[in-house]
């Protein structure tokens, strides 16, 4: 039977993650790329697929090291606690699950380049401010053997660098997933600096040519190879917010036994030290629901949606409850840009919306749980 | 491995097939539905008695005991397929009671070979049903300050002293106390745990009528008892280990309850039924327990794995305690809310369920002594 415990090989690779991440993307390396006004740290990128971390959700056969979903969970919340800035979700989990739905030699061969960390994807979805892939109006119209695409996105995270785009557009019988390159003639990308120092661009698609190669499984039928996706993308963004919570909360029990006033610790007072337990337990909570949801994708993807969007919600819900409590108990010094809280506060924001608010995934669950 | 568990689902879905009167298998949870046990027990149908006797000879009512002292001696695994099985037939379990949550993990612990095989099989049977005599009126969150006193008289204890809030007192055959027989030792070095025959002379109970309508706790005096000296469990005045042993599993199994309320079916789902669930606050504040609900099932489960594999610790029984029982108290709002006026009668179950499931944050420890608990056990922070 599944146990809801990590495994052996998972508390190894959890160790040697926070041992490199430590050393090479503490927050001390967003701040840096941020005050050098960029988004990306290809050199960053190159060391982790060495470590056969990009190439997690690639097969073998294709060069990757084909470690699961909860492996993948354990890296990004490794990677959440020090907010390493990668495009991990977007092209390791998202595009890595979206190309392995697919039983091509050219999906193969884009398999093969993200396990190389050759290739960046982002994911283009959003046209509204809120996530709904059911809802969107960027058109692929016939055009001879091939489509052309017209229309708007928002909110592509990664957008602004990556290299290759999986967009979502619609066809004559339903929704269509292209992959196509950026810098497509037609396309038009504004990266915009987000609030958590990260990239999410705009983009704009003026009859953008793309052919029958270029439909990532069938016309369409997108969601066949989006919802697996998606889904490993959702579990992904919830552990790294798990493990975003873990650090807020770490530094901010670190300051109760260090911080004093009235001429005692402020960890004594009882007010700060069930506020902290009470964050702990949700913290708790959150782990389970994680780890859950790892299993789920692994075991049973079929049937991992719940597990998922419990996953998701509880996830974005105690990232919000760590930061704005962890700004709180450091008193003035947390609202001070040199102090790094801010960064954990603002990255727990843009991750509440990224694939799903917890109003989206509240209705998912109740969905599936009958009401 | 998978093959043998394989084996074994099939073998115990086979014999609950067998064995599993029909009555029983309607998913009941309410007080009275799952036998109690004890000599005063009225059992409510011959098919409850049939079942906890089928159950017993199996040792299926206490699962994962040794086969010596009336288990199965089923493994963790083997436990949650029965429970599975069990849940797919509908079935009820086929006896609960303190012994078997609360005194019996203590006694597997620091009992004597000769206590378990005294003291257990018939818990295992439902022959015997015991009470937990820990509060006192002036020893609640304090608990360690208990002042009901234990003379040594050479081959007996002399008991005075009065215990509250004692669940089912006036039901029970037996109670487990916490007694004071050492006035000079420091407040926790001081306490023995008895085991206390309550037919014995000098001890009397009083009901307690709560704000449910419903007397489930008793007061508890002891007027002079005398209690034999080998019905001690553990060392003399070193009762404290055993209390605070047994107090993690209580917490444990109160962090639960809320959760086995509703079976399989989602609040949400049962809520819809009674038409008011398209209220958007309500069915915002429902959406959110569902979640929360999920998630403290899968870190119960997660906890229970970790116990099994050596990594848990006690003290994660306060995170339980605390997290569940505020769970139940939301579902309780929630339900009443659900229900609107009709659920404000008292011939509705729901309003003394709802009123009921306040005390679960206050017995077994208050949610403040659980935060005090984790945040100096498990967070480390200072005094």
């Amino acid at each position: 039977m599944t146990k809801l415990i990590r495994s052996e090989e998972e508390i190894m690779l959890a160790d040697a993650a926070r041992g490199y991440l430590d050393e090479a993307a503490p927050v001390a390396k967003l701040r840096a790329l941020r005050d050098a006004g960029e988004a990306h740290d290809p050199a960053l990128w190159a060391e982790m697929a060495q470590m056969g971390w990009t190439g997690v959700l690639v097969p073998e056969e294709a060069g990757g090291s084909d470690m699961g979903h909860a492996a993948a969970c354990v890296l990004a919340e490794e990677m959440g606690k020090t907010l390493a800035p990668t495009p991990f979700l977007s092209t390791a989990v998202i595009a890595a699950t979206a190309l392995r739905q697919v039983a091509s030699a050219r999906a193969k061969a884009a398999l093969a380049k993200i396990a190389e960390g050759t290739v960046t994807y982002a994911l283009a979805i959003d046209e509204g401010s809120k996530f709904d892939p059911e809802a969107i109006d960027l058109v692929a119209e016939k055009d001879g053997n091939g489509f052309r695409l017209s229309g708007q996105k928002r909110f592509v995270v990664d957008g602004g660098f990556a290299d290759r785009l999986l967009v979502l557009a619609r066809t004559e019988g339903g929704v269509t997933l292209f992959d196509i390159p950026a810098d497509a003639t037609g396309v038009t990308r504004s990266a915009k600096p987000m609030i958590d120092s990260r990239d999410a661009a705009e983009i704009t698609f003026d009859k953008v040519e793309a052919t029958g190669e270029d439909v990532l499984g069938t016309v369409d039928d997108a969601m066949a190879v989006l919802k697996p996706a998606l889904e490993a993308g959702q579990a992904a963004l919830a552990a790294e917010l798990t493990g975003l919570a873990a650090g807020a909360f770490g530094r901010t029990v670190g300051y109760l036994k260090e911080r004093k006033q009235f001429g005692t610790l402020i960890g004594t007072f009882q007010a700060l030290q069930h506020r902290a337990a009470d964050l702990w337990c949700e913290c708790e909570v959150t782990s389970s629901a994680i780890l859950h949801a790892g299993r789920m994708l692994d075991t049973d993807p079929e049937n991992a949606a719940l597990a998922v969007s419990v996953a998701k919600a509880r996830a974005m819900d105690t990232a919000s409850l760590a930061v704005r409590e962890g700004v709180q108990m450091h008193g003035g010094i947390g609202m001070t840009d040199e102090f790094d809280m801010g960064f954990y506060m603002r990255r727990a924001r843009v991750g509440a919306e990224w694939l799903g608010d917890y109003g989206y995934h509240a209705g998912v669950v109740a969905g599936l749980r009958g009401f | 491995m998978n093959d043998d568990l394989a084996q074994f689902r099939a073998e115990i879905r086979a014999w609950l097939e067998q064995n599993c009167p029909q009555e029983m298998r309607d998913g009941a949870v309410g007080e009275d539905s799952t036998c109690w046990g004890g000599k005063n027990w009225n059992f409510t149908s011959d098919a409850q008695k049939t079942w906890l006797e089928r159950c017993a000879a199996k040792g299926y009512t206490v699962p994962t005991w040794p086969v010596e002292y009336g288990g199965a001696g089923m493994n963790r695994d083997q436990e949650k397929i029965w429970l599975e099985e069990l849940a797919t037939i509908n079935g009820r379990l086929p006896l609960q009671s303190f012994g078997i949550w609360m005194l019996g993990p203590a006694l597997l612990h620091f009992g004597t070979h000769e206590q378990k095989l005294h003291y257990l099989p018939p818990i295992a049977r439902g022959e015997i049903r015991w009470c937990q005599g820990y509060s006192e009126p002036g020893a609640g969150s304090d608990l360690a300050s208990v002042q009901t006193k234990g003379e040594d008289k050479g081959d007996h204890w002399l008991v005075n002293g009065q215990k509250i809030w004692t669940s089912y007192a006036d039901k029970a055959d037996w109670i487990f106390a916490l007694i004071r027989t050492d006035r000079e030792a420091k407040k926790h070095l001081g306490i023995s745990f008895l085991l206390i025959d309550m037919t014995s002379p000098g001890v009397s109970t009083k009901p307690i009528r709560l704000i449910s309508g419903k007397s489930p706790f008793c007061e508890t005096f002891f007027d002079n008892v005398e209690v034999p000296k080998h019905q001690i469990v553990g060392t003399e005045n070193r009762g404290w280990d055993v209390a605070k042993y047994l107090l993690t599993h209580e917490r444990e199994m109160i962090s639960g309850s809320g959760l086995l309320a509703g079976g399989s079916r989602s609040l949400g789902a049962i809520l819809a039924e009674s038409g008011n669930l398209d209220e958007p606050v309500l069915r915002s504040d429902v959406m959110r327990h569902e979640i929360d609900g999920l998630a403290f099932g899968l870190t119960l489960e997660r906890y229970k794995d970790q116990a099994e594999a050596g990594t848990g610790t006690g003290d994660a029984s306060a995170m339980l305690k605390y997290y569940g029982t505020e769970l139940n108290k939301r579902r309780q709002e929630l339900i009443m809310a659900g229900a609107g006026s009709d659920a404000l009668t008292w011939d509705d179950e729901r309003a003394p369920h709802w009123l009921r499931s306040k005390a679960n944050s206050i017995e077994g420890g208050t949610s403040e002594v659980m935060l005090s608990i984790i945040s100096r056990r498990i967070l480390g922070l200072p005094g």
